[in-house]
């Protein structure tokens, strides 16, 4: 071990998270590695190795002949001023390595809050920031996840951005890079050529003009880039990888269990929702194959835990069989199945009540808005009557806690909207006093409200936030409705979400901001511990950067979005028309119920398998 | 049903796993065995096993000991491998067996403390720490449970304690009381800062290499 890491260990919060070594960590001996790869996460270790793309890439990369992927996560501030107090640069886990040893930077980014911990992570490694700065081919530094569907606001701090799935492509760069360290190609000429990949966007091969208003007016691909980049799925999800032997951290993560991925996409369409409409098409995975999975996972990691992971569990058709499938095996060894989400019109008690075996702690339901115009708005399919039948049926089944979650500031959300909210709770409340068969265990019922931040890629990309104010109204307003002491409210604090909303729709004038909050000293922003609003504030005045221009503007519709140069595969004609179907509150059904022609399908060769 | 105790070895990366997560990765290689730990009853079943004399974080030791049962009876023969085949690396069990000797018998642990010198070892520090460990008493600061401050006389917990200089660093091997109460050698070092302070060490690596009984014999 690194002497300089051995002195500094003692110090720090959670060493265990700095030293790697886990069970199945992968070791590769250097003389048979031409490729060395960095996988960067820009948050904690025990943010970073819960998330499942991760380990999946992470398998897909090492299971390359040549290729040595290892992992690099963001320290926590101790850490962080240890390390650069001891002069010690941002190594890997694996070989303890520094990054700058390393061929390839690969960030996996999947919140905009992250972002200022990318510049962190480059300069703790001694990589200049700027691409432009990084005239070789080594290392390169590359991007990849939900938030890159904008990479606008890191365009000038990132080499290339890989759109979408990466099973395939993220082999293909990496064959490509070979090729061009083998063959002596400039960074420019590799970068031309990486542009020609499928799902492959590289920034600086774009340029950006500008109105006089600040919006976009026109986006010029050079070099043969393609005017649009389309994100890359995986087909089939019964031939893609799933990474059955997978790390076992040595110290507790976030999702300290096996993430068992059941399908990918999401037939509901909510508007508001980035993942239901980026992740598609819908494609399931053989449950038998996921039984199958689970198992090998189970005995291989030793997790007693599964999570039957996706965007709408209750709505994988087989999950009964599943469920079925694995009873046996579950009982024998003491494992627990565990859903992610439920939703209040289509899940089962029945189903929920063997998943439990016998613990019964809490439900969670996500209603998202106070009246049924509203959820018609943001097409949120549940009906009032559905939720208070699940929660009847949980109650009378022995449940005593339900968790409601609602966003505030939707789009054409009013008062009566948000009073709403405390009389579903009323009624919740009110079904546990008619369903429940021993009162005096009493009841829990939580209501969180997050703040909206409307997406790029969305129904409601065009849509303003509203204000921090009329926020923080509805919030009181809310705060003052719900008396019961019974229902606990919670609310998200208010300040992150505005730079959430001006991050998520920004552009490149938005890389000034962000070099100079980090500069300001941002890091971790995604943690309230190292948050500042009064930071982000600072760095807009010095940038001549207005906020609400981002945040509070509503679109119109030849407005070019400054990511327009990105599809998910679903058109902005569908978008569009979606955009308008809410603002006169018409709902969209589901794509079982039949196909509302998104785009995504073409993404499959035509029909998904809904 | 056997009672059944494991010896296992705890060093490299592995001595920066804490207590509780220790517990929990047993628990996740436990299943490789083909052995029924006997587990808690209540809403949450989990397995019993518990660690004898917990290593503090950072410090590796050859000795470790994890007791458990099982519902089946068994000399434990054979598990051990199926044990390391799911360890993180710097965690490795030697023996299996059956848990015979009770802990109280457990009444000393020698280990290796070596204090850095970054600077080389001043002139005579070895034998001005012998003298200081010979002292009748020996009072440091340490914290207890209560987060509160409090003076404890470490001398007689120190059975016997022997130096050596070498390149850089003054290697310590010291045999201390194990329980009751129990001395972690890493407070050496708090002595030395106490009494002589010019001549704290830089860093302090511990070692435990050895687990004995009331005679001084390997405590199994």
């Amino acid at each position: 071990m690194d002497k300089r890491l051995e002195r500094i260990l003692p110090r720090v919060q959670k060493p265990a998270r700095y030293v790697g070594g886990e069970y199945n960590a992968v070791m590769k001996d250097l003389s048979g590695v031409d490729t060395r790869i960095a996988f960067c996460f820009p948050d904690t270790y025990e943010i970073g190795m819960s998330n499942l793309g991760m380990r999946i890439l992470y398998g897909v990369m090492n299971n390359m002949d040549g290729v040595w992927c290892e992992r690099v996560y963001a320290p926590w501030g101790d850490m962080e001023q240890e390390m650069r107090r001891a002069g010690m640069p941002l190594f890997a886990l694996e070989s303890g390595d520094p990054i700058t040893k390393f061929d390839i930077v690969a960030f996996s980014v999947g919140y905009e809050m992250a972002f200022p911990s990318i510049l962190n992570m480059l300069d703790l490694a001694d990589i200049p920031i700027h691409s432009a700065e990084r005239r070789e081919l080594t290392p390169l530094v590359i991007a990849g996840g939900t938030a890159m569907y904008n990479a606008e606001p890191i365009a000038d701090f990132i080499d290339l951005v890989s759109l979408g799935e990466g099973e395939e492509i993220t082999v293909e760069l990496v064959e490509l890079h070979r090729q061009a360290r083998r063959e002596g190609w400039t960074k420019a000429e590799f970068l031309r050529r990486a542009a020609r990949l499928p799902g492959i966007y590289v920034p600086s091969l774009y340029e950006v003009n500008y109105n006089d208003d600040g919006t976009v007016c026109e986006i010029i691909p050079h070099d043969g880039a393609p005017r649009v980049v389309t994100k890359r799925i995986v087909r089939d999800m019964d031939k893609s990888y799933f990474p059955v032997k997978t790390i076992v951290p040595s110290t507790e993560i976030v999702q300290d269990r096996i993430m068992l991925e059941l399908f990918r996409g999401c037939i509901r369409g909510c508007r508001f929702c980035q993942a239901g409409y980026v992740y598609r098409p819908v494609r399931n995975r053989s449950w038998d194959l996921c039984a199958k999975y689970g198992v090998e996972a189970c005995n291989d990691s030793g997790y007693q835990e599964v999570t039957l992971s996706s965007l709408s569990t209750s709505d994988y058709p087989p999950l009964t069989e599943l469920c079925d499938e694995l009873e046996e095996f579950c009982a024998q060894r003491h494992v627990n199945l565990s859903l992610p989400s439920l939703r209040a019109d289509n899940f089962s008690m029945n189903l929920m009540q063997r998943l439990a075996r016998g613990r019964k702690t809490g439900l969670t339901f996500a209603p998202e808005a106070g009246t049924q115009r509203l959820r018609d708005v943001i097409n949120k399919n549940v009906t009032l009557e559905e939720l208070l039948r699940s929660c009847h049926t949980a109650f009378a089944g022995g449940y005593n806690a339900v968790k409601l979650y609602f966003m505030l500031g939707l789009p054409t959300e009013t008062d009566e909207d948000v009073l709403g909210i405390a009389d579903i709770a009323a009624r919740v409340m009110h079904e546990w006093r008619e369903a429940a068969p021993n009162k005096n265990r009493g009841v829990r019922i939580t209501v969180s409200t997050s703040w909206f931040v409307p997406k790029p890629h969305t129904a409601f990309q065009w849509e303003p936030q509203i204000t921090r104010e009329e926020y923080e109204r509805r919030v009181k307003l809310l705060r003052e409705a719900i008396r019961t002491k019974t229902v606990t409210y919670n609310w998200h604090d208010s300040a992150t979400s505005v730079i959430e909303a001006v991050l998520a729709r920004g552009d490149r004038k938005l890389c000034k901001v962000l070099e100079t909050v980090w500069r300001k000293g941002a890091t971790l922003d995604a943690w309230e511990e190292y948050f500042s609003y009064e930071r982000w504030q600072e760095a807009f005045a010095e940038c001549g950067v207005d906020p609400a221009f981002y945040a509070n503007r509503r679109r119109e519709k030849d407005e070019i979005m400054p990511w327009s140069m990105i599809s998910s595969g679903v058109t902005e004609a569908y978008l569009w028309r979606e955009y308008e179907r809410s603002r006169a509150a018409v709902t969209t059904p589901d794509c079982r119920t039949h196909c509302n022609g998104c785009g995504a399908n073409l993404l499959v060769g035509g029909k998904c398998d809904v | 049903m056997s009672k059944l105790r494991l010896l296992f070895v705890k060093e490299k990366q592995a001595s920066y796993i804490s207590h509780l997560d220790l517990i929990r990765t047993f628990q996740r290689a436990f299943p490789r065995t083909d052995l029924e730990i006997k587990h808690s009853q209540g809403y949450h079943p989990h397995p019993i096993m518990s660690i004898v004399l917990p290593l503090p974080v950072g410090q590796s030791s050859d000795c470790e000991l994890l007791d458990f049962e099982v519902t089946q009876d068994t000399d434990g023969s054979g598990i051990v491998e199926h044990l390391n085949t799911g360890m993180p690396n710097g965690l490795r069990v030697l023996e299996c067996y059956e848990a015979r000797r009770p802990i109280r018998e457990l009444v000393y642990l020698r280990a290796i403390v070596e204090l850095e010198y970054d600077n080389g070892v001043p002139e005579g520090a070895v034998g001005q720490l012998r003298e200081l460990f010979a002292r009748q008493n020996l009072v440091i600061q340490k914290r207890t449970k209560r987060k509160e401050l409090a003076d404890v006389d470490i001398a007689p917990m120190i059975r016997r304690i022997e130096l050596t200089e070498g390149e850089g660093l003054i290697r310590t091997d010291v045999t201390v009381q194990a329980q009751n109460p129990g001395l972690n050698p890493q407070l050496l070092g708090k002595a030395i800062e106490r009494y002589l302070p010019e001549l704290t060490p830089d860093f302090i690596r511990v070692r435990r290499t050895a687990i004995l009984d009331a005679e001084e014999k390997d405590f199994r």
